[in-house]
């Protein structure tokens, strides 16, 4: 499927505003502007955008730990998602989640998760849900390598396959999980080799080019929107940041010509060459939506810090439902 | 009124709720009946043994307008899914900003007595009340199994239905028709005015045994079943600890960080309820070990007649 202008526009601009995001919010944490933990999506926005691009706002996503990327991919207000980061009653949770718990049901995104493997059985749920809808709707389930070792993985995809369920498992292999290297957490580093003994399409793809991701994507979501059921899609990346920080950056501790050689492999840097290549992106333009972005973030940071802490009397407010 | 068993009172209240609201399905590795002939294989899932992705799907389903029944059949299985009980499902909501509700019911037989030993013999509500955000039932007889199932599904949080083992084939009266019991109302199962007995589930039954022995010695006894755990129905049971000013805790759980501890906990730390008090509070529960198999054992860890009556005896003799 070739993209046309606009919509490859759209996804450099998506993938710029989620790494632009991710660089402000760890300038905040280190200025004390926000609190807890900040894991950056920095280095993987081909996969979220790639990804999402085939998605409508009835389809659903999961997401981890590192989910701002997911959250702009799928469509949530970056300045509600600034507010849930500064703890304001604006955030998304009305600043009961914040960075690890974003979701904006009213795109379909179901949510951030603090457990590595947590929203796979989620996942599963939702795309049981659209099954039982009959109305064509996919469900994304975004984990990383890390939770391919987890029982929940296996679980999900197991029966995910067993009950045909229309849902596409998206494995970001950013080659660490948590500090750990993913050679030492698994006997094959092969993710997508798992899809094979459940009965699934497994699918390979250099996660830093936005159109491969788009494309194998394309075929995974046709096949689940037909009622075949789901495939596995893992995306080679990398994070370019650390996995995660508090009040300072940790130290880096990866080998620094892997994060050189990584970085030569920028997912946008890639975008911009291929859209320059086919006439379809001018220096200036490039520049309008780098300043656009800028602008957004602005705003949306100013957005946060204008909006009220939340009250302590509404402590136990939102435990239980009527 | 028909008498019709515990289990088939469970059984009903999920028909009559599927029948219903067709929005309601139900999940399990195994069924009695054949429910899949009146509701069909779409809403009737008999999964693979995979309690994680189980509990997780109850949860993700619920979040997006169905309202499943997950059935762990017992409660030990559910421990094989404990990061979806306990960082997903007691917390989506609140941690969502509320956002989204999250109509789950998780059901599992709970409690010992007829000899499954250690791992299947267990009474953990207590730790799904310390996590906050989960509702739990816990019924004592077949009405109230029946009302508050069915309260449990249409409710829009996740509710955990503990239904207690012994109690299975207890027959007893449950009314025609729709037949709903409150989440969070205690139920007066017997009335007195010495000694409030507190019971829970199997325990209930047996207190009420025991309270009939003991008004054949003049001893006036009330028996409460609190039947929901979370929201728990505390001024009903401070009414009645004030009334009698003596209260015995019973439950098949070992005492350490129990419902009972918590419930003793709330008539004490209460005023009112304390300055009514004649004697100490007193817990009847299990001893502190894994519920073993062979029978005289099984017996000398799970809390007998005996024990209640003694206790009743003691809170009499130790009363100011």
């Amino acid at each position: 499927m070739t993209l046309d202008k606009a919509r490859l526009v759209q996804m450099l601009r998506t993938m710029i505003l989620i790494r632009e995001f991710d660089e402000r919010a760890i300038q905040l944490r280190l200025a004390g502007k926000i609190y807890g933990t900040v894991h950056p999506y920095v280095g993987q926005e081909a996969v979220a955008v790639g990804v999402s691009a085939l998605l409508s706002v009835t389809d659903r996503v999961t997401s981890t730990h590192r989910g701002h990327g997911h959250c702009i991919a799928k469509g949530a207000d970056i300045r509600r998602m600034m507010a849930e980061l500064f703890g304001r009653v604006d955030g998304y949770c009305k600043g009961k989640g914040g960075s690890m718990h974003i979701a904006d049901f009213a795109v379909g995104m179901l949510g951030a998760n603090g457990i590595v493997g947590g929203g796979l059985p989620i996942a599963c749920g939702a795309a049981l849900a659209g099954q039982l809808e009959g109305k064509g709707a996919v469900t994304v389930c975004f984990f990383g390598d890390g939770a391919a070792a987890e029982g929940e993985f296996h679980e999900s995809l197991n029966i995910a396959s067993l009950w045909k369920l229309p849902i596409v498992f998206v494995c970001e292999n950013n080659q660490y999980a948590a500090n750990n290297p993913v050679g030492v957490q698994h006997p094959r580093v092969d993710i997508a080799a798992h899809a094979a003994p459940y009965d699934m399409p497994g699918v390979g793809v250099d996660g830093n080019d936005v159109l491969a991701v788009h494309a194998a994507t394309a075929d995974a979501v046709t096949r689940a929107r037909r009622g075949d059921g789901p495939s596995l899609l893992e995306c080679k990346t990398y994070r370019w940041h650390f996995h995660a920080m508090r009040a300072a950056r940790p130290p880096e501790t990866r080998p620094a010509e892997e994060i050189a050689s990584w970085k030569a492999g920028d997912p946008i840097a890639r975008l911009e060459q291929h859209m320059v290549g086919r006439a379809l992106l001018s220096p200036d333009e490039l520049r309008a939506i780098r300043d656009r972005v800028g602008a957004e973030l602005d705003e949306a940071v100013a957005f946060a810090e204008a909006s009220p802490f939340p009250d302590p009397k509404d402590l136990m407010a939102d435990m239980f439902a009527r | 009124m028909r008498e019709i068993t515990f289990q088939k009172a469970l059984e009903e209240a999920v028909a009559e709720e599927m029948r219903r609201d067709p929005r309601v399905i139900t999940l399990g590795t195994d069924f009695t009946g054949d429910p899949i002939k009146e509701f069909g294989a779409s809403r009737v899932r008999f999964t693979p043994i995979s309690e994680a992705v189980l509990t997780g799907m109850g949860l993700g389903a619920a979040g997006c307008g169905v309202r499943p029944i997950v059935n762990w059949r017992m409660v030990t299985f559910s421990f094989v899914a404990m990061d979806q009980v306990v960082n997903q499902a007691s917390k989506i909501r609140y941690m969502f900003g509320g956002q989204a509700d999250f109509p789950v019911t998780y059901r599992c037989s709970t409690g010992g007595g007829i000899g499954l030993a250690a791992q299947h013999s267990q009474s953990p509500y207590s730790m799904w009340m310390h996590l906050a955000g989960l509702k739990i039932v816990l019924p004592s007889t077949p009405a109230d199994a029946k009302g508050l199932l069915k309260s449990a599904i249409r409710d829009n949080n996740p509710v955990v239905s503990f239904e207690c083992s012994r109690l299975a084939t207890l027959t007893g009266p449950v009314p025609d028709g729709d037949h709903l019991v409150p989440l969070g109302v205690a139920d007066v199962k017997r009335t007195g005015t010495d000694v409030t007995i507190v019971a829970l589930a199997y325990y209930v039954q047996e207190s009420l045994a025991v309270a009939d022995e003991l008004a054949r010695e003049g001893v006036s006894i009330e028996v409460l079943d609190p039947r929901t755990l979370v929201p728990m129905d505390v001024e009903t049971l401070r009414a009645s600890v004030q009334k009698t000013g003596r209260v015995v805790i019973v439950d098949e759980a070992p005492a350490t960080c129990s419902a009972a501890a918590e419930i003793a906990a709330l008539m004490v730390e209460d005023p009112d309820t304390f300055r009514a008090l004649k004697a100490p509070v007193r817990r009847v529960c299990a001893m502190p070990v894994p519920v073993p198999y062979s029978p005289p054992l099984e017996k000398a860890a799970l809390p007998s007649r005996d024990d209640i009556r003694a206790a009743v005896h003691d809170v009499l003799k130790e009363s100011v």
